[in-house]
């Protein structure tokens, strides 16, 4: 079991290998189909994203609502693959992590090891396992999105399995 | 307890708990698992089965759309009207008391604004004999829908081609519908019933159990195991429902059910509707 502290290094990414179990404490954001969507755009529009790239990891994750005394409610990932055809853009423009789940493309394989990065993959499904790892959540763009919308999380102790490793190698089980 | 209340707590328990026997099977499956990857994803799915029993949070954040087939029976005394608008007011008032994610959207092509109630819900009817009603639903999540599918078999295919269609289906899918998964398969009619049974094969089957077995057992050798992390697990059930075909076809459909099988089933029997 490894941990990684998000917003995290090179020299972090680096200790990790793909088949790793790891445990992720600190700051992730999270965005789904229609804010990678928006992100792409931003980039090709030469304008600064929401959150910083560089160091930083992003979750695709839409939650359920939240009932009272809790930060957020269940809070499990969304299938990786629809994110494949935005994701090499992002890591290009220095994103390091991507935490979802199932298997990416082969561009996106190749551009995490272009960009030492790492693919996590969160277990699926386990929206109320995820929720009870997640103190503070803040809408940080596209309130309009509703469940889809830009948020920042603080996560801690939160159980991830590498997939991709900053090598470019994968888990395939 | 009025209908409406009582199909709506059945809703909202749905997200929380798995059935009886789903959870036995997930559990169960974590002593025969071999995989490293797989044994990891079903204690993360055990932590957060009791996760959710603690919280009362959803089993997943992914609370689905809403599915239902209304099977009326033809002596029954209350109009299609009313079973109609029960099964609209008792979503809507599911999706409100148990903190649904708001996951439909109006138009699927351009605007995609969320409805913000989870409504319209997806609703079958059919004719049954008695005078009861029946209300099955499904809390379809959409990681494991996208992987569902229809193919267009030659007659002639047989066992074999309808075995070798899920295989290809399931190979497809790979680790991205949250296995293990339980399979419906719809055979026979037209293309779009095949698919319509396809989800009614979640509570109803032709007890085929030997074409089930091999199905079962043929998906689990591809090793895509629990979490798509490699493993023994791949799908845990198999249910194959068939009706009668065109002699030119043979229609296969397959709907994918996550491990987080969200799904219940009510009867009323004539008078208490």
């Amino acid at each position: 079991m490894k941990r990684l502290i998000m917003p995290c290094t090179d020299d972090a990414i680096a200790t990790i290998e793909a088949g790793d179990e790891v445990i992720i404490s600190g700051v992730i954001y999270t965005g789904r189909d229609q804010v990678h969507k928006r992100l792409a755009s931003l980039i090709g529009e030469g304008k600064e994203p929401p959150f910083p790239f560089r160091g930083n990891a992003i979750y695709y994750m839409g939650p359920s609502p939240a009932p009272d005394g809790f930060a957020l409610g269940a809070a499990g990932p969304t299938t990786s693959a629809r994110m494949d055809p935005f994701s090499p853009l992002l890591a290009d423009n220095g994103l390091k992590v991507m935490i979802g789940k199932g298997p990416r493309s082969e561009e996106v394989r190749a551009s995490i090891e272009r960009n030492h990065g790492l693919y996590l993959q969160a277990y699926g499904g386990c929206g109320a396992l995820y929720s009870s790892c997640i103190r503070k959540s803040e809408v940080i763009a596209y309130p309009e999105l509703g469940p889809e919308a830009l948020l920042r999380l603080e996560v801690e102790d939160f159980p991830v399995f590498c997939i991709i490793d900053s090598l470019g190698r994968v888990y395939r089980g | 307890m009025d209908a409406e209340k009582r199909i709506a707590d059945a809703l909202v328990m749905a997200i929380r708990r798995l059935p009886g026997e789903t959870e036995e099977s997930l559990l169960s499956a974590r002593e025969r698992e071999s995989g490293r990857g797989g044994r990891a994803a079903l204690d993360a799915i055990a932590d957060n089965l009791r996760a959710a029993e603690r919280t009362g949070l959803p089993l997943c954040q992914d609370t689905g759309m809403f599915w239902c087939l209304a099977s009326i029976g033809r002596g029954s005394s209350v109009s299609i009207g009313y079973v109609d608008s029960l099964i609209r007011r008792a979503c809507l008032r599911a999706a409100e008391d148990g903190y649904y994610r708001r996951s439909v959207v109006s138009d699927p092509i351009y605007s995609r604004i969320n409805t913000g109630t989870n409504l319209p819900p997806v609703i079958s009817y059919e004719v049954v004999d008695g005078a009861g009603v029946t209300l099955r639903f499904l809390l379809k999540g959409f990681g494991s829908e996208n992987c569902s599918s229809v193919r267009m078999l030659n007659p002639t295919a047989g066992e074999d081609g309808v075995v070798s269609a899920v295989l290809d289906m399931m190979r497809k899918a790979g680790g991205k519908p949250c296995p293990p998964v339980m399979l419906g398969v719809g055979v026979g009619g037209t293309m779009d019933r095949a698919a319509f049974l396809s989800k009614k094969a979640f509570f109803v089957s032709d007890g085929n159990a030997a074409l089930e077995g091999r199905i079962l057992a043929e998906v689990n050798r591809l090793g895509i195991g629990p979490g798509g992390l490699g493993g023994d697990n791949t799908a845990l059930s198999v249910s194959v429902l068939s009706e009668p075909t065109h002699i030119a076809g043979l229609p296969v459909a397959m709907t994918v059910n996550c491990w987080a099988e969200r799904k219940c089933c009510l009867a009323f029997k004539e008078g208490e509707l």
